[in-house]
């Protein structure tokens, strides 16, 4: 069968991968998500550029340190990052095969993620009680995009989080749904990342200022 | 019912926004519906519908995919096309007490409807297409990285295009230019549905040509056959890296942006709005962010089709591969370092403005060089004028033109002057229809045989090829002129009746284009009736060199039933020159993915949450959005993506092409 | 901070060919971007040939190359040489890329030189080649609004206004600063110099001069929304003598361009006649760019001073324009599809249904011409 590459009699290299092995289906699905994340990136990469030329845009209207209330930020932030611990967790379950213990942990990152969405909300709506709303200003605009958009994408982790959950559950843990939680696990800790951006950029400067 | 019950049904969607009272859009309704109707009809006739829907739509097959890209293209071309024609004749007659025969209302929705629908819906799919077509085979790949993805970003893509055909008959498209330029975009000076259509169809094909990217630049990673190193890659892949490169770096930029000026229609902000702290020059620098990168992701893969084309008819080896690799990757880099020199006008400083002319400049060495490289593959070749040959040697003549009025652009105060004139106008199109387009018809006509097993007719391409070159410099060097007497661009009604006779004789271009783009279609059909005449039973029919010619003409699902190892750059060259053999039993089962249609009915709600936004069909929109949400979670519990072709099934058709070529082979022994 | 203006050469051997071949070609078409008025719009035309002039250095090689090698190296030609694998040379190669590089250097220098000299904010340093300006020159200041569809020149310092008409005294320097009402557009006298853009809420600078007495034309260059195309304006050089009797002349214009003139002129209307006023509105043109032409309206400069937490940043009581501003979810259904900018009415646009009717030219729901414009004293265009 391998003859059949060679032409007689010549030490002709081979052009044929006759006997392939079976190449894994789903062997570029890492790079590929993320390739994506990065362009994710680049997109709050123009939210936070927007935030840096407008952020000083008040219109007359309320300044960062008026508006920002740092110690729920703080609050905030440490839901988010104690999620990711969790996450971690998870994903060591994982690595020992534990269905039941990856899906608890993922559990307790899912309450993490929505205590965080929960305070976002009760910020927001805050502010746009008293008139602050993305309405009032370029600077309150882009505060509001820049957080909300992160908001949106830890709002589709978690039901990314919850299908997840169900598909451990039903099928185990498959070399799909491995892939399925890695590939999770870095867009969660890229939210944080980004999170970690919005706070030292956004509250802690936007206070200090 | 009340009148505010069919406000919340139908938005702002009122009988009123059909435009009945527009005799030129009556008149196109009538035309598309009787040949819509028509095609529907004879589908349904000839039982195609099944057959269309099982092989193609929801096929995940690139080659599919590619050809679809391809198809869309050409479609959307003739729509770009019949606006070029509506403003050359409305130009060429509105001169004095004549207003010729478009109000503004009309004539500014025609020229940004042609801006975006030749960029976005004729250049891109043009471009994806011939990647999504050319780069896995000429890798030694069975299929793309992730080929649902590929069929749902190639919807994506044609919801985009969809909607804005839309447009034309359902209310009206923008009037703002075809970047969209706040403030004229925003809500105070543009509350019509137009922009709204803009938005959402840039949006929609957006993410599809984003995810396209991601696809493309991770089956170029990945999955190139044992042996190809990047430097052993083809340099038509090294082009389509470089371009995916830009594509996923670049399109965020505009999702964003989009993004932005959605928010300030719809939920009031103020980014780009006159007042309350907005900005309406971000939006300017955002979107060249975008549109510059934008532009080398159309013109870049058109440098790798030149590029094997010149190799190939040349009979020889590309000269300077090495330092070709480079300038792409030169390119790539600076492409990011000019988008500035689009508003030189604006004010900036003196060495901002400086910066950015030089930058622009210093892409022009790596430009240079490569056609300098074309040039010296062609020296001392043995060059043989088939149709892709021709086009390649047309576009160095026209594009070395148009890059020298560009690089005239680029000084600031030469762009002073000719800044948003119609020497501007010819410039772009100078280097877009001398680059994009002449290098999309010598990919078409170069990988047209592979596709379809049979070569395109050289007549009809010859006549295509003149009436395109000629109609080309008939059409745009008199605007050359006119931007040097002082006209500017989106104008239209002159005093000036001296200025007439030079549009009249661009409007004369126009319709010797129009010919050249009948004869392509001519071109279409009689290499169709002929095809067994011009059938290419080897699989290589231009003595080709990279591995797409190492498979049969039209290659089989899964592209190479063993896959090639590559030893050499031109691999299929190396193994013809080697005189590898192929291999004609010992055929394996193969695994493939599976078709679905989940591509097809994602990109289908995308839309339809598209024009419940656009119309302010709230409730459209929020159970759109739900449908879609949930269709995709569904998708995601359907594990069983892949089957296997079975060894049978391969034997027959590898046995098939092995008596295909046993003539070949005893000729050739 | 007055550095000498190199200046290029004027390429006069160039001009004059493109001179002498311009009638031939164009039967005496006009290409004023090559042969204007103005110094600065003539130094421009200079740079672009001198630029033209380099690249074809490498252009005219390139095209003459591929014709003649796609001749030479034709199939049927089989006394050519082929090399099949011949795809390497280090000299060529360097050839290659040091030719084009070494262009751009030499245009690059250029660019840097021509573009601080003829930077539009720069004042000048020169009336015309030889001629320098004067030690305590002062330019003659013009304010710049473009309307919705119209241009608004103010002169200050001669306290008269016009719409579409800019008269210019000859070999004088003028600053323009320019704004705009509403959406972009961009000031553009091919004879005088290059464009710029007008933008709202924000201050651009243009400075020129006019060499030759005569009529031009002037119009705006970037697209602005419905009435665009008849947005230009006479340009008319005047030597000092007849520019002084066209001011008095002016300022015995009926009309008064007082704040709320100036709120009716702004609404959008399409192709409209010269007019002049009195100005009488001081400080009309910062308040354009402080959007608070309006009763009631905060200036944005106020607004930024108290941003930046200036201590005398006035306490004013006005809200700044654009507080009320809301997103198409906010409205109501029957608001929404409305503006004062758009152009055609909801129902049905006049003139659609009849293609080149005269009603088409002045297709706008806005007033179609502010009755102030059409009783004011205006010289017919010709």
């Amino acid at each position: 069968m391998s003859e059949a590459t060679i032409p007689p009699g010549a030490q002709a290299p081979i052009f044929y991968e006759t006997d392939e092995h079976h190449h894994d289906a789903g062997g570029s699905t890492m790079l590929g998500f993320w390739l994506y994340l990065m362009s994710d990136c680049l997109i709050f990469a123009m939210l936070f550029a927007a935030y840096g030329v407008f952020g000083s845009s008040y219109a007359g209207g309320p300044q960062p340190h008026e508006i920002f209330e740092l110690p729920l930020v703080a609050l905030n932030t440490s839901m988010l990052l104690f999620s990711s611990i969790t996450y971690g967790f998870a994903m060591l379950a994982m690595n020992d095969g534990k269905v039941r213990s990856v899906q608890g942990w993922l559990a307790i990152t899912g309450l993490f993620g929505l205590a965080f969405l929960t305070i976002e909300l009760y910020e927001f709506s805050n502010l746009i009680h008293e008139g602050f709303g993305p309405q009032r200003s370029a600077f309150l605009s882009s505060f509001f995009t820049l957080v909300g958009t992160h908001g949106l994408h830890v709002t589709f982790g978690l039901v990314w989080l919850v299908t997840l959950m169900v598909q451990v559950g039903t099928k185990g843990l498959i070399p799909a749904n491995q892939r399925r939680l890695q590939c999770l696990s870095l867009f969660w800790h890229f939210l944080d990342v980004i999170w970690i951006g919005v706070f030292t950029f956004v509250y802690l400067l936007g206070v200090l200022r | 019912m009340s009148d505010s019950f069919l406000k919340t049904i139908f938005g702002r969607l009122t009988l009123e926004s059909f435009p009945i009272h527009e005799p030129i859009l009556i008149a196109t309704f009538a035309g598309v519906a009787v040949g819509g109707v028509a095609v529907l009809a004879a589908l349904t006739w000839f039982k195609l519908w099944g057959y269309l829907w099982k092989e193609w739509f929801t096929s995940v097959d690139h080659k599919k995919i590619g050809i679809m890209y391809m198809v869309l293209g050409i479609v959307m071309l003739l729509r770009g096309f019949a606006d070029a024609l509506m403003m050359r004749a409305q130009q060429a007659m509105a001169f004095g007490a004549n207003d010729g025969f478009l109000p503004a209302h009309h004539y500014d929705q025609v020229f940004t409807a042609h801006g975006v629908i030749m960029i976005f819906f004729v250049a891109m799919p043009f471009v994806t297409g011939l990647m999504n077509y050319v780069v896995p085979l000429q890798i030694g790949a069975r299929d793309v990285s992730f080929p649902f993805l590929n069929n749902f970003s190639f919807w994506m893509t044609a919801a985009g295009a969809a909607i804005v055909m839309m447009s034309l008959f359902v209310g009206e498209f923008a009037r703002t230019g075809w970047l969209a330029m706040a403030p004229l975009s925003g809500l105070d000076y543009s509350p019509d549905v137009g922009v709204d259509y803009y938005i959402w169809a840039l949006q929609i094909a957006g993410v599809g040509t984003l995810l396209s990217g991601v696809n493309l630049l991770a089956t170029i990673i990945k999955m190139r056959a044992p042996g190809m190193g990047l430097m052993k890659m083809p340099i038509f892949t090294w082009s389509a890296l470089a371009t995916n490169v830009l594509i996923v770096a670049a399109f965020p930029v505009l999702t964003a942006v989009l993004a932005m000026l959605s928010l300030d229609r719809y939920v009031g902000t103020h980014f780009f709005t006159n007042t309350m702290g907005g900005n309406p020059m971000m939006y300017v620098n955002m979107i060249w962010i975008w549109g510059h990168p934008e532009v080398y992701i159309l013109i870049l893969p058109l440098f790798g089709v030149f590029s094997e084309v010149t190799s190939t008819f040349s009979g020889k080896r590309l000269f300077g591969y090495t330092s070709m690799v480079y300038a792409l990757l030169v390119i790539t880099i600076l492409a990011y370092l000019v988008w500035l020199h689009h508003f030189f006008t604006m004010g900036s400083g003196a060495s901002v403005n400086s910066f950015f002319g030089i930058t622009t400049m210093i892409i022009s060495i790596p430009t240079g060089a490569k056609i300098f490289n074309w040039l010296f593959t062609m020296y001392k070749g043995r060059i043989r004028f088939e149709l892709p040959m021709m086009w390649t040697i047309a576009f160095m003549i026209t594009f070395v033109i148009g890059g020298m009025t560009g690089v005239l652009l680029a000084v600031p105060p030469a762009d002073f002057v000719l800044h948003n004139s119609l020497f501007l106008i010819a410039h772009f199109h100078n280097v877009i229809i001398g680059g994009v387009l002449f290098g999309t018809f010598a990919g078409l006509n170069y990988w047209f045989p592979k596709a379809f097993g049979f070569k395109l007719d050289k007549f009809w391409g010859t006549i295509s090829f003149w009436f395109w070159v000629v109609g080309f410099y008939v059409a745009f060097m008199p605007l050359y002129v006119l931007g040097l007497m002082g006209v500017t661009r989106r104008l239209r009604h002159f005093d000036d009746p001296s200025l007439q006779i030079w549009f009249i004789i661009a409007a004369i271009g126009a319709v010797l284009i129009a010919i050249g783009i009948a004869a392509l279609l001519i071109q279409f059909y009689v290499s169709f009736r002929n095809r067994e005449a011009l059938r290419d039973t080897t699989g290589d029919p231009w003595n080709g060199r990279s591995l797409e010619w190492a498979t049969s003409s039209p290659p089989p699902a899964y592209n190479f039933a063993f896959t090639p190892v590559v030893h050499d750059l031109d691999a299929w060259y190396d193994m013809k020159s080697q005189k590898a053999v192929r291999p004609v039993d010992g055929f394996r089962a193969i695994h493939m993915p599976r078709n679905t249609g989940t591509g097809v009915i994602l990109a289908g709600l995308s839309a339809v949450i598209g024009v419940a936004m656009i119309w302010y069909m709230w409730w459209l929109a929020i159970l759109g959005f739900v449908a879609l949400l949930g269709v995709a979670i569904v998708h995601t519990f359907n594990y069983d993506r892949d089957y296997y072709i079975p060894a049978d099934e391969v034997t027959a058709v590898e046995n098939a092409r092995t008596t295909q070529l046993a003539p070949a082979m005893v000729g050739g022994a | 901070m007055t550095m000498r203006t190199p200046s290029l050469p004027p390429a006069r051997s160039l001009r004059t060919a493109a001179a002498l071949a311009a009638p031939a070609l164009l039967g005496g078409c006009d290409w004023v971007v090559m042969n204007p008025a103005g110094d600065v719009a003539r130094q421009q035309a200079n740079l672009i040939l001198w630029s033209t002039g380099l690249m074809l250095l490498i252009i005219v090689p390139v095209i003459v190359l591929t014709v003649l090698f796609a001749w030479k190296y034709r199939a049927t030609n089989e006394d050519a040489e082929h090399r099949p694998d011949w795809d390497h040379s280090t000299g060529l190669e360097l050839v290659i890329w040091s030719a084009p590089l070494l262009i751009v250097i030499a245009l690059g220098a250029l660019t840097w030189i021509s573009t601080h000299a003829l930077d539009p904010y720069r004042p000048l340093s020169r009336i015309a080649s030889g001629k320098p300006l004067a030690k305590n020159d002062r330019p003659l200041e013009i304010q710049v609004v473009s309307l919705d569809w119209k241009w608004l020149f103010i002169y200050p310092e001669q306290g008269v206004a016009t719409v579409n008409e800019l008269v210019l005294p000859v070999n004088r320097q003028v600053r323009f600063r320019l704004t705009s009402s509403s959406v972009m557009n961009t000031f553009y006298v091919p004879t005088l110099a290059g464009m710029i853009y007008t933008m709202p809420g924000m201050e651009t600078r243009l400075h020129a001069v006019l060499n030759r007495p005569g009529r031009f034309k002037g119009l705006s260059a970037n697209y602005s929304g419905a009435g665009f195309s008849g947005m230009h304006f006479t340009v008319d050089g005047m030597d000092d003598a007849g520019f002084a009797k066209w001011v008095s002349e002016a300022r015995t214009a009926k009309q008064r361009l007082d704040l709320p003139t100036y709120v009716t002129l702004e609404k959008p209307s399409e192709n409209v006649p010269a007019a002049r006023f009195v100005a009488a509105a001081p400080q009309l043109f910062d308040r354009v760019i402080g959007m608070c032409t309006k009763p009631g309206e905060t200036c944005m400069q106020a607004t930024m001073m108290k941003d930046a937490g200036h201590p005398n940043a006035a306490a004013e009581t006005g809200k700044p324009r654009g507080s009320d501003g809301e997103g198409a979810l906010q409205k109501q259904p029957e608001e929404k599809g409305s503006s004062p900018h758009r152009n055609a009415p909801r129902e049905s646009a006049p003139g659609t249904s009849k293609p080149g009717s005269e009603a088409n030219r002045s297709m706008t729901s806005a007033d179609p011409l502010p009755a102030i414009l059409a009783r004011s004293v205006a010289p017919a265009r010709s």
